[in-house]
């Protein structure tokens, strides 16, 4: 998968290894400000009240 | 690389081995399996090591702001007259009179300086995930400040601005002090002072920390862990999830009213290093 993006990136390498830290950067941005934040409140680690649930 | 060399002239039909070429793309297939493989095991465990940086880190950066803009919240209204407790902010208010606050906000503060003389959070209403986001947060129904039964707070205890992280650290005697808009209350957590023991029941048979089930609600009970007890005393009750990083548990903190003094300007109790 790595290489086959990585074969895939235009450029000289330079600009090739810029593009694959941007491709990161997007990756990790939309992990934590949308998936995790959806994903968070379904995982059983974080209650902190008691209930009668 | 010569490797994926090969592959790319087996791709473009022109093999260099035009007699090995079958057992050579079988290979390939395995290989380039194998490597699929362990680049997806790679890449899980780097998701999931960012969802640890997400849950101990980001989470603290989004709560952070929150918890800021209730506090200047509450300060404002402060200011206006027109805080949340207004009317029933008084030491010993009795135990049947339910008051009902605006869900989400700010209604006082929280300072405990055995967890560190900066440690401040301001308390809102409600304990569901966006009010705990906020801050800790007071459970609908149980006691306000100074008032006869239990004041009850929810708080995360990893992430999520962490306001009770170090709930383990309290022992017994250590104070724990509510400032609403005209008052201070000081809570001692209970226990026995002299050894350092939270087991020791206090006034009503209550402990100074409990480790219970989820389920346990009694714990936040105008007499904790005696349901339809008529409440005698002014308790604070702390909850948060134990162990660390799991939900598995309660961690449940027990305070005693010890004294209470009318807010004077800017001026803080002694337990806070004021003059109070």
């Amino acid at each position: 998968m790595y290489t086959w993006i990585w074969r895939h990136l235009p450029g000289p390498l330079a600009l090739r290894v810029f593009e694959a830290l941007l491709l990161a950067a997007v990756v990790s941005a939309v992990l934590l400000f949308v998936v995790f934040p959806w994903l968070e409140p379904r995982m059983p680690i974080n209650d902190v009240t008691v209930n009668g649930g | 690389m010569s490797r994926r060399a090969r592959v790319e002239d087996a791709d473009d039909g022109v093999s260099a081995y035009p007699d090995r070429e079958r057992g050579n793309r079988r290979g390939d297939l395995v290989r380039a399996g194998m490597r699929g493989i362990g680049q997806t095991l790679i890449t899980l465990g780097l998701v999931l090591l960012l969802f640890v940086v997400y849950e101990v880190w980001v989470t603290n950066i989004f709560a952070d702001r929150k918890q800021n803009q209730v506090y200047r919240q509450f300060q404002r209204s402060i200011t206006t007259g027109e805080d949340p407790l207004k009317g029933v902010d008084r030491l010993k208010l009795p135990a049947g009179r339910q008051v009902v606050l605006p869900a989400g906000e700010g209604f006082a503060n929280l300072y405990i300086p055995a967890l560190g003389k900066d440690y401040a959070f301001t308390i809102v209403q409600g304990v569901n995930d966006a009010d705990l986001e906020k801050g800790p947060g007071h459970y609908p129904g149980t006691a306000i400040p100074g008032q006869v039964g239990n004041f009850a707070v929810a708080g995360h205890r990893v992430g999520k601005g962490e306001p009770f992280l170090n709930l383990d650290q309290l022992g017994p005697g250590d104070a724990v002090v509510v400032q609403t808009a005209r008052n201070w209350y000081v809570y001692d957590v209970l226990g026995d002072r002299k050894t350092g023991n939270l087991d020791r029941p206090g006034p009503q048979g209550v402990v100074g920390r409990q480790i219970v089930a989820p389920g346990d609600i009694a714990v936040i009970d105008p007499v904790p862990g005696r349901p339809g007890t008529k409440p005698t005393q002014v308790l604070m009750t702390m909850t948060t999830c134990h162990p660390k990083y799991s939900a598995d548990r309660r961690m449940v903190v027990h305070a005693l009213l010890a004294r209470a003094v009318a807010a004077s300007g800017k001026q803080t109790p002694r337990e806070l290093g004021g003059t109070l």
